[in-house]
């Protein structure tokens, strides 16, 4: 059930949520307040249901048990995997900007005001000059900023991002960081999933580690130890400090080493 | 000149017959229709659907013919009911939707095929429904294509956004407040209802080739949705003028005849369009 809050600055509250597909519980009993200006990513590995409570927050699915209470009028941003795109459909990328356009307008045709509302956008983004090229034809990064300026071309209070650098290259991760890293300083509410926890994860001010049921909830310096990633991995995992910042290594033994007369590193 | 002077008066020469300037004129229209549906049958990897649909709505014609029904609400409503049966089917994801297709829409076809064998007295329109009789259409055939050409085109264009969204992003559509649903049960309609003013036209056996090949042969062509959107129309209705013309002077069967102008200006774009336009074709996934 999703209900109104009367906080202000609370945006998503999300009250004993459970969800489920069939009888199998796939998230259990979660309980987290996203507040105006927070930036949270929701974080845990395959199948721990991130991506299903991202999904019942923004109302695709509904809870079989609890409530998510949204800010009244609230709008949401959503930004899909770069996995999940179509890139060879014939869109280009103002098509795509305009597809989140609010306007009721019986003619389709993308007006003089329109268009330069999108290109202001896009520009604010760094992808001037780019508004008729196919999707196909840009970066990776390009691509997924393409796919948030859509998201804000509605002017959206949180930005909600589901996997933002699942499938891309290194270049592209910094780039998606910075992005959203400015996004945030310009007043911008994020939230995201993610199981990049040194790539992204551990950039972010605060985490929700998820594995069906909220396992921890806090800053990286907070959740990323040993104790909770175990809990939350079901492996002992090393944490180490690089730079101010948690550096989460893989402890389990490497099946390789030995096999063909390599050494650990 | 003397002889080209008799040739182009032959070209003229279907003109002088009602019959030839009705079925010319459906025709166009027809293949318009279809191209403007077929842009989102194509990208939205539908094709299979337009074939079964097309076998589906048979049977609802086969059984309006014996039961002395009119055509158009028989099969109609028919069509409909299979649409969103089968658009339903495929959504809940618990057979495949190929597999939900093969199964409403042979069973439909088996039906038609059935009542053909049984009461032969129907045997004639009913076969009319299977090859397509252009030459032969009524002027509530002109009315009914001419209504949902109509339709189709003032319901894309109002929903265009829409439409582009669900067929683009559907996840992203629906929580940008989109109704997704409702869109594919609009465009399952809009098929169902080309599928069913066509038929007598083009036959249920070649109508979803006119669904396919003039939206493919716009891919090739452009890169943006809005130009596939009137490319595969002009690509659709000129085909279907190029073919009942050929038809005529050539002596052979009409659907045909459209359906092979279609084929083949598809394989003269493809050809022509170098190794970029393919690859922008590398979407043969849409197919």
């Amino acid at each position: 059930m999703t209900m109104r809050v009367a906080e202000k600055d609370v945006l998503v509250h999300c009250h004993h949520v459970t969800c489920s597909y069939g009888d199998s519980a796939v998230v259990n009993d979660v309980n987290f307040t996203l507040r105006r200006g927070e930036f949270a990513g929701i974080v845990g590995p395959s199948g721990s249901g991130k991506t299903t409570l991202l999904k019942a927050v923004l109302g695709s699915i509904k809870p079989v048990h609890g409530s998510i209470d949204m800010l009244k009028g609230l709008r949401m941003g959503y930004v899909p995997q770069v996995e999940s795109v179509d890139w060879n459909f014939p869109v280009t990328v103002l098509e795509v900007m305009m597809m989140t356009r609010s306007e009721k307008k019986w003619w389709p045709r993308i007006t003089t005001a329109e268009r330069a509302a999108a290109e202001d956008v896009l520009e604010r983004l760094g992808l001037e000059g780019l508004s008729g090229r196919h999707i196909r034809e840009l970066s990776g990064g390009q691509q997924q900023r393409v796919f948030v300026a859509r998201a804000l071309f509605h002017s959206p209070d949180i930005l909600v991002l589901d996997e933002p650098t699942s499938g891309v290259d290194v270049r592209t991760r910094h780039e998606v960081l910075h992005l959203l890293a400015d996004l945030h300083d310009a007043g911008m509410s994020v939230l995201l999933t993610t199981h990049d926890l040194n790539g992204l994860a551990a950039h972010l001010p605060r985490l929700i580690c998820l594995n069906k049921e909220i396992v921890a909830d806090g800053s990286p310096r907070e959740v990323l130890v040993p104790e909770v990633l175990e809990k939350l991995y079901g492996a002992p995992m090393h944490v180490l400090e690089h730079g101010g910042m948690p550096v989460v290594l893989d402890h389990s033994e490497n099946p390789m080493v030995g096999r063909f007369g390599g050494k650990a590193v | 000149m003397h002889s080209s002077f008799i040739y182009a008066l032959s070209l003229g020469e279907p003109y002088g017959f009602q019959f030839f300037r009705n079925g010319a004129f459906v025709a166009l229209i027809a293949g318009g229709l279809c191209g403007l549906l077929g842009v989102f049958v194509v990208l939205r990897g539908m094709s299979y659907i337009g074939h079964g649909l097309s076998h589906a709505v048979f049977g609802g014609a086969a059984a309006s013919a014996v039961m002395n029904f009119n055509y158009f609400i028989g099969a109609g409503i028919w069509g409909v009911v299979s649409g969103v049966l089968i658009g339903r089917i495929a959504r809940r994801r618990i057979i495949g939707a190929d597999a939900a297709i093969g199964v409403v829409t042979t069973a439909s076809f088996a039906l038609g095929l059935a009542l053909l064998n049984r009461y032969g007295q129907a045997k004639r329109s009913i076969e009319a429904v299977l090859f397509g009789s252009v030459l032969g259409v009524k002027n509530s055939d002109i009315i009914a294509v001419l209504v949902v050409a109509v339709l189709a085109t003032v319901v894309i264009v109002l929903g265009y956004r829409k439409f582009l969204f669900s067929t683009f992003d559907p996840e992203v559509a629906e929580v940008s407040g989109v109704k997704v649903s409702l869109m594919e049960a609009a465009l399952m309609i809009m098929l169902s209802l080309t599928i069913l003013v066509t038929m007598r036209v083009i036959g249920t056996l070649l109508i979803s080739a006119l669904l396919v090949i003039p939206a493919a042969t716009a891919r090739l062509l452009t890169n943006r949705f809005s130009r596939m959107l009137w490319i595969s129309p002009l690509i659709g209705a000129a085909s279907a003028f190029l073919g009942m013309n050929v038809a005529y002077h050539t002596n052979t069967s009409a659907s045909a005849m459209i359906i092979l102008m279609a084929a083949a200006t598809f394989t003269c774009v493809y050809f022509g369009s170098g190794v970029r336009g393919r690859r922008r074709m590398a979407s043969f996934g849409h197919l």
